[in-house]
């Protein structure tokens, strides 16, 4: 019933990202919760998780979500990046047309969070999914963010032989969470 | 051409790791491209990117200067010089204030343009370049092959050797491993480093922004994680306004690599915060290094269109077989080639410009629209001017400008064989007949020459017999060695009720002596051809030689032009005006009722070569296929049909080396096919062609487009 989600989550797809898609905040957060636990995030060096707080942590008992998740933390460190096997960050607006995440990267946390561990989880407000970049693009303008980070998929090389090779310096896995009830940028 | 040139040449050319990689990237490459740009106006898309750099390129002073205003606005410093010294010293400096140690890069031509890393090494400094293709050609101490994917030359066993010289351990020569250690070691240099040094895609004036587009990652890791970035970006990378930076984002991820967008595409504007809290130590170096230069230079400005995707080299049948360490210089391929002789010197692209076989390909995927071919003969008319031509290419050229004697000569030497030596004076002569190859057969020079048998031909204009008249330009190879397909021409304009003439003072076309930037050569030729077809009042001049009708109908102008002898240019219009190929000639009496091709059962099974010139230069691939489909042949496509022969004229004698194998490729195309006739309308390819049958051995007629048509109007007559 919205064709800019599909198109998204064709486009996304095609380029090995992995795309989800809630009603609630409840069930995304439920999601999350699920995926860092079967990940074996835990209390040890290259096993943290960090979040990078959003509008889908809104109301929420943060200490008692990092109590449930042993090495979830809040505070996204250059350190705390670096250990982590997940990072999670609220993105403001997709592309449909490329399967693209466009966020203001200027807080430094939100690079953190999605350059450095293995694993990126972004949640998106599914309102947000504009049609395509000038569309994007006018939502998001250099007078606004000194860095305005545009994401397609993990990291990727095929230096060697030509051969795609998915996580090179970022993350090998992007883990897509679209929430309705998050609204939209638009 | 050097020696040590040569041999780069032959060790590349013999390279199977290199040609092997190179080969079926490009076969792939097409493809992805292809696919990439589905649902996108290819054309109008270049046109607004050749709008928006080319204004940029002409006003490169201005934009920097606003560009230098917003970026420091926001609190960036920007430093601008012309000067590829100036700009190694300033980042020296500022390393050494900021008691800088380790340098981690993301890709920058720029910083290779003017060996900055040899630079900050010999201060002490460790970089280390964090693109993996470019780490790889690092730690094996070469230069990159290719502009987007450096290390395509290389295979995973060679890349696991250096690897495991570096970490001192045997790895496997397997890729996610390689990649996932590439990872580690580098993750480490980023997190202690306390510079990071990028290049930039596009920097806009607007608003003081910088734009970088990678795949890895890694450019988001040296922007973000050491305290000072410093960011390279060639002056050439500006453009007026935000806006400007969509067509660019769409067009170089899709050329490129055929992905509808890279990974990640970052937009900088002004310092960030660092990781502690602090603000960046954001340093944006504009640099010129004679770009400002090239923007003056209207046969050049347009190079500074290009937005280095480098898809001239991937669709380039030399690049594909010799890869880019023969260019010598940080930039490779037919842009490098004009890249080098200015960033460089003109002098240092005196053998590599000799590369290219003016096929044209390039033009046609260009996003930038840089017309790199006319541009590669612009550098070749500029050294030949510089350095003289020799007595012996003097004599040669006078000697094509006289019909009966160069035939009389070439006759001698075909019936003779081989009567000259290898180093001899016909060696000199522009003339791809006079050559001596091994890899291809040559054509016996006709006994008697067109121009000569042509007198014999009785014109049956079989309708009423119309006012029009059409010139019959024969162009060397027609005259000389294939007169038959001169005759075929005849035939079929007869039989549309045309009459044929055939000035007899006309010359070669001056091609070869363009190619070989002899450009007082090619107007000579030219004055001399317009004088004699525009003699008789004629409805076309017609030519069955694409190289010919390309010469006669854009040519002729643009060497006038080059040379300034503008009062030539509007007798080269009128006729150019008149100016037309065989096939699409052919396909406008047919549309226009004068000729009836009746469709005969079955004629015979083709497979058809698209000559460079017709294709790229002429647009016309669809009429000789139709017509040929309308007579009744059967058409087998072949794979690459659009891709050269490896005749390029004289090319073929200046580098057989390079030549054959593009001819084995053709060769090997057409066989597939399981078809025993090839058609083509161009008589260079069918000599190119038909002679590395005739070596191979292989039972595959070459035919002219004009003669399958005639043999069809013998058969249903």
């Amino acid at each position: 019933m919205s064709p800019l989600f599909d198109t998204f989550k064709t486009r996304a797809e095609a380029v090995s990202a992995e795309v989800h898609r809630f009603g609630t905040r409840n069930e995304a957060l439920d999601f999350i919760l699920a995926f860092l636990r079967a990940e074996g995030v835990a209390d040890a060096r290259e096993s943290r998780a960090v979040w990078v707080a959003g509008s889908l942590l809104d109301g929420v008992d943060r200490e008692r979500l990092a109590e449930q998740i042993p090495g979830l933390t809040f505070q996204v460190t250059q350190d705390a990046a670096e250990a982590s096997k997940v990072g999670i960050s609220q993105i403001e607006w997709a592309i449909a047309d490329t399967g693209t995440l466009v966020t203001d990267a200027a807080p430094v946390e939100r690079r953190l969070a999605s350059a450095l561990p293995v694993i990126h989880v972004a949640v998106v407000p599914t309102g947000a999914i504009q049609p395509d970049m000038p569309a994007a693009l006018a939502r998001i303008h250099p007078s606004q963010s000194g860095y305005i980070s545009m994401i397609t998929g993990p990291s990727r090389t095929a230096d060697i032989e030509r051969v795609l090779t998915i996580g090179v310096h970022g993350p090998s896995r992007l883990v897509i969470v679209f929430v309705d009830e998050l609204g939209g940028n638009r | 051409m050097s020696t040590a040139f040569k041999e780069s040449i032959h060790s590349a050319v013999n390279n199977a790791n290199l040609t092997g990689a190179l080969g079926r990237f490009s076969e792939a490459y097409r493809i992805g491209r292809a696919k990439a740009y589905e649902g996108i106006d290819f054309e109008e898309l270049r046109t607004r990117i050749a709008e928006v750099k080319g204004s940029a390129a002409a006003h490169l002073d201005e934009l920097a200067a606003i560009f230098t205003k917003n970026a420091e606005a926001r609190g960036a410093k920007v430093f601008r010089s012309a000067d590829p010294q100036a700009v190694n010293e300033y980042i020296l400096n500022l390393a050494q204030q900021n008691g800088v140690k380790r340098v981690v890069k993301s890709k920058s031509m720029a910083s290779e343009e003017i060996h900055l890393n040899r630079r900050l090494e010999e201060a002490g400094m460790t970089v280390s370049e964090t693109d993996l293709g470019e780490w790889i050609v690092q730690l094996a101490g070469e230069r990159p092959s290719h502009m987007v994917m450096p290390a395509i030359h290389m295979t995973k066993e060679q890349v696991a050797e250096i690897f495991s010289k570096e970490v001192e351990e045997r790895l496997a020569a397997d890729i996610p491993a390689l990649v996932k250690l590439a990872r580690k070691e580098l993750r480490t240099k980023f997190l202690n480093a306390e510079m990071g040094i990028s290049g930039a895609n596009i920097a806009v004036a607007e608003t003081g922004s910088i734009v970088i587009v990678t795949n890895e990652g890694n450019a988001r890791l040296v922007t973000t994680l050491p305290k000072t970035h410093v960011a390279i970006v060639g002056v050439e990378k500006l453009v007026a306004h935000f806006a400007d930076i969509l067509p660019i984002l769409t067009a170089l991820p899709r050329s490129a690599t055929a992905q509808l967008l890279t990974s990640y595409v970052s937009i900088l504007t002004g310092p960030s915060p660092n990781p502690d809290g602090s603000l960046k130590n954001l340093h944006i170096v504009l640099m010129d290094n004679h770009r400002g230069d090239m923007s003056r230079d209207p046969a050049f400005r347009e190079a500074l269109q290009c937005i280095r995707c480098a898809s001239c080299l991937n669709v380039c049948p030399v690049f594909r077989l010799v890869g880019g360490h023969v260019f010598g210089k940080t930039y490779t391929g037919g842009i490098g080639t004009i890249l080098t002789a200015w960033f460089d010197e003109l002098k240092k692209s005196e053998e590599i410009q000799g590369l290219c076989i003016q096929c044209g390909n390039c033009v046609d995927v260009c996003p930038g629209k840089v017309p790199i071919p006319d541009m590669i003969l612009e550098l070749r008319r500029r050294l030949a001017k510089r350095q003289g031509q020799s007595l012996k290419e003097k004599a040669a050229f006078g000697i094509v400008n006289n019909r009966r004697l160069f035939h009389a000569m070439l006759r001698a030497a075909s019936t003779m064989q081989k009567p000259f030596a290898k180093d001899g004076f016909i060696r000199h002569l522009p003339m791809f007949l006079s050559g001596l190859c091994e890899f291809r057969s040559l054509p016996a020079v006709a006994e008697e020459p067109f121009r000569d048998r042509f007198r014999k031909i009785r014109q049956t204009v079989s309708k009423e017999p119309s006012k029009e008249k059409v010139a019959f330009y024969a162009g060397c190879l027609i005259d000389f060695a294939y007169p038959e397909t001169g005759e075929a021409v005849v035939k079929v304009l007869n039989k549309a009720g045309l009459e044929v003439v055939f000035p007899d003072e006309q010359t070669c076309c001056g091609a070869p002596a363009r190619f070989s930037g002899a450009y007082e050569v090619a107007a000579g030729n030219a004055t001399a051809n317009i004088d004699a077809l525009l003699r008789e009042d004629v409805a076309y001049v017609v030519s069955a030689c694409p190289t010919c009708t390309v010469a006669l109908k854009h040519d002729f102008t643009k060497t006038f032009v080059s040379l300034g002898m503008t009062g030539s240019v509007a007798r080269a219009a009128a006729l150019a005006a008149k100016v037309i190929d065989f096939s699409t000639l052919a396909k406008k009496l047919v549309d226009e009722g004068r000729l009836t091709l009746v469709e005969s059962n079955h004629l015979a099974r083709i497979t058809y070569h698209d000559s460079c010139h017709l294709k790229k230069t002429l647009r016309a691939d669809r009429e000789p296929r139709d017509i040929l489909g309308k007579a009744g042949y059967e058409l087998t496509e072949m794979f690459e049909s659009d891709i050269c022969c490896g005749m390029g004229g004289s090319y073929s004698l200046k580098l057989p080396e390079i030549s054959a194998p593009i001819l084995q490729r053709k060769l090997t195309n057409i066989k597939n096919t399981g078809v025993d006739i090839v058609a083509t309308d161009c008589p260079g390819c069918a000599m190119q062609i038909r002679g590395g049958f005739d070596k191979d051995g292989a039972a595959v007629e070459v035919r002219h487009t004009a003669e399958l048509i005639a043999d069809h109007l013998e058969k249903v007559r």
